[in-house]
């Protein structure tokens, strides 16, 4: 009893509010000395504890990039591993300051949850893999099928909508933990596993024979995932919402991890201004004005994200496609810094 | 009256317990409204939307098994019925095959035959320290990997089919016309415990045993038989067959629920072991002496004497397991298994988003079917209660 | 007269022991064998599958791959550091390997007979050890602290099994004592409480304290400690049943010599029934702890690495991804998991046939 009481007492005192001028949040991480980020409790490429409890991937490097902007220190993050179905209590609880776990952007998530997308950090859509021995190349012919996912997603509705758009018959078999989903599928128990088409490259990499399995051309619908914060603050979203943006436009004026510092000295106006040798923006959402050089350098930006961690050179093996910038093809395009 | 002994009215036992207690309920509303002001704050914070009204909205998911007609257009109120009836499924048939097993386990424990014995207790011991969560997982996995492929299934003739998406069976599809058979059963059935409530008093007042169980079978029976033919037998079977990736048509167990069912039923049955074989030792022995002087053989003495003796001190710890296994069928989420708290406070919940009323739903629903077993506890220890005259 | 001669003593050979104990009849004769088969076919599979099959050198999963039928306990033996810690620190593990020493020793004290001070060690075990344990698996007073999302494995079962028993004993004990009191408000109360929280199951209440309990408290809740909250209050409904039946035991006589003595209502509880409730209903609360401990697996569901949240994270881990991980994952954390709470139940049958001769004098 004296251990809960003293632990209560530990949890009240940290979690006081400070009503201070500019942003709460902001205010309370500083305080904490580190930022508090909600992220998926495995998926490879994305966010997976290695063996030591070290987190890797591209949402697991975007709360880094936050933590730098904050801290100069990409190393000041508290990682949550959270299911799919708690995450946005904890989010709406105050236990994570920000959430960075493939989440999708939805009309009633925008609006119903008290909670707000700051942006697209991923393009996704949901696909499906099924073992190659079934002989099936198309969705289409997946008549009838078992189909396994996880509870407490968009993809049990978007798999409703889209059997039901086609006529086709199917039976969903809905787990509570990704973990669980893999295993049953790898045991026989269903003939397609469905999730976003990155969950599935990552999710395939655990299975005995990643050859045996193929991820069919069908995408389903359109996810696009991105990082959450709580609704009724607004400075903490904006500084969020820039520190991505901060990222795209980081690769797109060729800003990287290694020539940072140089690119300090660049005659470029667009790029003096985003790494604040002209101007002060970062001052605007509570950072100083060097926020840019430090987030690039803490994590990189957000092309070296993407490769490193699900890049065609990483076992993901995803390609840029839809995820490469605006004037690459593909749909990113981050409002400009001025 | 000596006024030393006098005792200041407030101080008192009455005054002291009334104050005490006024004090206490003061306590509780004051933390219920702590509480309930907390959340309205956050909620109205961080505007999450509240109210039953979700109920009424299209969940818009499928369920892999349903009892009653649900498609993707139901409403989450529907949801809730399916995830309850998915949940009494489990934990009815779960009942059976634990009382049966565990009745097995408990006389074979106390069996004379050495091996059968120790074999008995070793399963109790095995089976009740290990998590039952664990157990699941381990049946669920084990049962997958030992199951075939569908298109490699294990058939009975035309008509059943086991493989690793479930146990085909020729389904029963009801027509028009049902509803009278259904009526003539229940007739049928109402007609029967009267009969044999005659029966059990002609033979209490005269001694007298008259034979019931023909005239029952009749009474059901026949108006049975009469009503369906009169609807032109509104009952047909469709058959598994393979069509496409799976079997189609028939009805199917799925694999999740026989994991369920097999870990439930062995899990609660070394419980129940363990209480009949109280239960049997309980009872003294001289009863077993004095039937045996009687003649009667030892499957007699246990058939006749010595299990209906047992069966007043196992009922009520039969009961609670009875509860226990029903309550644990809601670890039925980890393995996919559509229950009340899967469907419910597991898919709904995550869709909507309204964790309170949903818990709140939840629990209640639990709460009434404990409610219900304990009254029907009550009622069955005040009929078998030992009646002295 | 006949001459007396001694009874005779006969030492049944094998033979007549089988004859006796299996093969007495031909009803018996069919059991046994049907037994003899039922343990053949579990058994060997299971020992062939275990050990004889089983792969048990090397460091990678190409061991495993190549004994297909067998266990694959390189998989334990790389992770067992995930097993007991979790992705506690490296740098700080001996301050669990300190605490679990502290728990071991104490609990030893309290179990093996003959030791002195028994009473002194169990009040230290009840209050200043949770302090001490407290601080060195968090931190502070100069211990760096260590977040409670990377703690996993063994300890985050005993945590939750420990803290939920201690925490739930006071709170039973009221509750308890309130369910017997003759006052109807605390009667009322302690009903409605103890029968909530027995009527729904564990699963939902774990639900309830990850979901709710932060809006309820309207401010951030740790996640551990909002599990623990739950479990404590869960567990304390049981509790209070278990010294519920303890108290029941007691002779109406002690209640009345305790109030001919002119003791108050708490003086009598604290001083004389108590004590002797709590040592009658010791082999239950034994029993109900083993019953949590099974319970804390249930924390995997809602997001925790314990025992079983660490198999299940390593059969979803692509360097381990051999058909026989997750099974030996399962059947590890199983034993171990048995092993604590068989040897717990041997105990608490101990103690009731301690107390029971004690009754007997």
């Amino acid at each position: 009893m004296r251990l809960l009481f003293a632990a209560l007492t530990a949890v009240l005192v940290a979690a006081a509010p400070a009503w201070a001028a500019g942003s709460p949040t902001l205010e309370r991480v500083k305080k904490n000395g580190y930022l508090r980020c909600g992220v998926n409790e495995g998926l490879p490429g994305f966010a997976s504890p290695d063996a030591k409890g070290n987190w890797t991937g591209m949402d697991v490097d975007f709360c880094r990039a936050v933590a730098a902007a904050i801290f100069n220190d990409p190393k000041k993050v508290r990682f949550t591993p959270t299911s799919a179905k708690v995450r946005f209590t904890v989010l709406q609880s105050g236990e994570v300051d920000l959430l960075s776990r493939n989440t999708t952007w939805t009309m009633s998530r925008d609006t119903q949850l008290g909670l707000e997308f700051v942006g697209v950090s991923y393009y996704d859509g949901q696909g499906f893999m099924v073992p190659k021995k079934l002989n099936v190349t198309s969705a289409k012919q997946l008549n009838g099928a078992n189909v396994c996912t996880n509870t407490g997603t968009t993809t049990e509705l978007n798999l409703a909508d889209y059997f039901r758009a086609n006529g086709l018959k199917y039976k969903v078999i809905a787990f509570e933990k990704n973990a669980e989903v893999l295993a049953a599928y790898d045991a026989g128990r269903c003939d397609a596993y469905t999730t976003d088409a990155s969950g599935l490259y990552a999710e395939r990499l655990k299975l005995r024979n990643a050859s045996d399995h193929i991820i069919l051309p069908e995408i389903i619908s359109k996810e696009p995932l991105g990082p959450l914060v709580n609704q009724g603050d607004q400075q903490w979203g904006d500084l969020v919402r820039w520190t991505l943006f901060a990222l795209m436009n980081a690769e797109e004026l060729g800003v990287t991890q290694r020539n940072a510092d140089q690119m300090l000295k660049s005659a470029n106006p667009e790029v003096r201004r985003l790494l604040g040798v002209e101007g002060a923006f970062g001052e605007s959402i509570g950072l100083t004005k060097d926020w840019v050089v430090r987030i690039v350098k803490g994590a990189g930006n957000y092309g070296e994200i993407f490769e490193r961690n699900v890049g065609v050179n990483s076992p993901l093996k995803i390609k840029r496609g839809q995820n490469a910038l605006w004037n690459k093809g593909g749909l990113h395009y981050a409002p400009p810094v001025r | 009256m000596p006024r030393a002994n006098h005792i200041p009215w407030w101080r008192t036992r009455r005054t002291q317990n009334v104050a005490f207690q006024v004090l206490l309920v003061v306590g509780v509303a004051v933390l219920g409204f702590v509480l309930v002001t907390n959340a309205m704050e956050t909620i109205q914070r961080q505007n999450i939307a509240t109210g039953f009204r979700f109920l009424n909205n299209t969940a818009g998911f499928d369920i892999v098994q349903t009892l009653i007609p649900y498609n993707e257009t139901s409403t989450y109120a529907r949801v809730l019925l399916v995830g309850v009836l998915n949940t009494l499924v489990v934990a009815s048939i779960g009942i059976v095959f634990a009382t049966l097993l565990g009745f097995v386990i408990g006389i074979g424990q106390l069996s004379s035959n050495w091996l059968v014995a120790k074999l008995c207790r070793a399963y109790v011991e095995i089976v009740r320290n290990v998590p039952l969560l664990l157990q699941i997982f381990f049946w669920y996995f084990a049962v997958l990997r030992a199951l075939p492929g569908p298109r490699e299934s294990w058939g009975l003739g035309d008509a059943v089919f086991l493989n690793s998406r479930g146990l085909y069976l020729p389904g029963p599809h009801t027509d028009q016309g049902f509803g009278f058979v259904l009526l003539a059963l229940a007739a049928g059935v109402v007609g029967s415990f009267l009969v044999a409530a005659r029966a059990r008093r002609v033979r209490e007042v005269t001694g007298v045993v008259t034979p019931v169980l023909p005239l029952v079978l009749t009474l059901i029976v026949v108006p049975v038989a009469i009503a369906s033919a009169a609807a032109g037998f509104p009952v047909t079977f469709s058959w598994p067959a393979l069509s496409g990736l799976n079997f189609d048509g028939g009805t199917v167990v799925l694999p999740e629920l026989m994991a369920l069912i097999v870990a439930l039923a062995t899990y609660t049955a070394s419980y129940i072991g363990e209480i009949v074989r109280a239960g049997i030792q309980g009872v003294s022995r001289g009863q077993m002496e004095a039937s045996q002087a009687m003649g009667l053989s030892r499957g007699q003495t246990l058939r006749l004497v010595i299990v209906p003796q047992a069966m007043r001190q196992i009922i009520p710890p039969l009961t609670s397991q009875y509860l226990n296994l029903t309550k644990n069928s809601s670890l039925a989420v980890a393995i996919a298994y559509p229950d009340l708290v899967s469907v419910f406070a597991g898919t709904s919940l995550s869709q909507t988003g309204q964790a309170i009323e949903i818990i709140a739903i939840t629990m209640a629903v639990y709460l009434t079917l404990s409610l219900l077993t304990s009254a029907f506890m009550n009622w069955y220890n005040a009929r078998v209660a030992l009646t002295e005259r | 007269m006949t001459q007396r001669r001694p009874p005779r003593v006969v030492m049944p050979g094998p033979v007549e022991w089988l004859r006796d104990n299996l093969f007495s009849s031909p009803l018996n004769a069919l059991l046994t064998v049907l037994a003899l088969f039922l343990v053949y076919w579990i058994v060997v599979p299971f020992f062939q599958w275990a050990i004889v099959d089983a792969a048990w050198s090397g460091t990678t999963r190409e061991a495993c791959l190549a004994r297909e039928n067998g266990a694959c306990w390189p998989f334990i033996i790389q992770r067992i550091d995930q097993f007991i810690y979790g992705f506690y620190d490296l740098a700080q593990r001996w301050r669990v390997d300190l605490t679990l020493a502290g728990l071991a020793a104490g609990l030893m004290w309290l179990t093996l007979p003959g030791l002195p001070a028994k009473r002194g060690v169990g009040a230290v075990m009840l209050t200043a050890f949770p302090v001490v344990a407290f601080v060195l698996l968090v931190g502070g007073v100069g211990l760096e602290r260590v977040p409670t999302e990377r703690w996993g494995g063994l300890i985050i079962t005993l945590v939750v099994a420990v803290v939920g028993i201690v925490a739930s004993l006071p709170l039973g004990i009221l509750l308890a004592l309130g369910r017997r009191s003759e006052l109807p408000v605390v009667k009322g109360l302690s009903v409605a409480f103890i029968e909530f929280w027995r009527g729904v199951p564990l699963i939902t209440v774990l639900f309830m304290a990850a979901n709710m309990l932060p809006l309820f408290m309207g401010v951030s809740v740790n996640k551990l400690l909002a599990a623990l909250i739950a479990v404590a209050l869960f567990s304390s409904a049981y509790m209070a049943e278990v010294i519920r039946g303890g108290l029941q035991a007691i002779p109406k006589g002690q209640y009345e010599a305790a109030a001919a003595m002119g003791l108050g209502y708490w003086q009598s509880m604290i001083f004389i029934i108590l004590p002797q409730a709590l040592r009658l209903s010791l082999p239950n609360i034994v029993g109900n702890f083993i019953g949590l401990l099974k319970d804390t697996s249930l924390v995997s569901i809602i997001g925790f690495f314990d025992l079983l949240g660490i198999a299940q994270a390593g059969t979803a881990d692509a360097a381990w991804a051999t058909p026989n991980t997750a099974l030996t994952g399962y059947a590890f954390v199983g034993a171990v998991y048995w092993a604590m709470c068989f040897s717990m139940s041997r105990y608490s049958k101990h103690l009731e046939g301690v107390l029971a001769s004690g009754e007997k004098r």
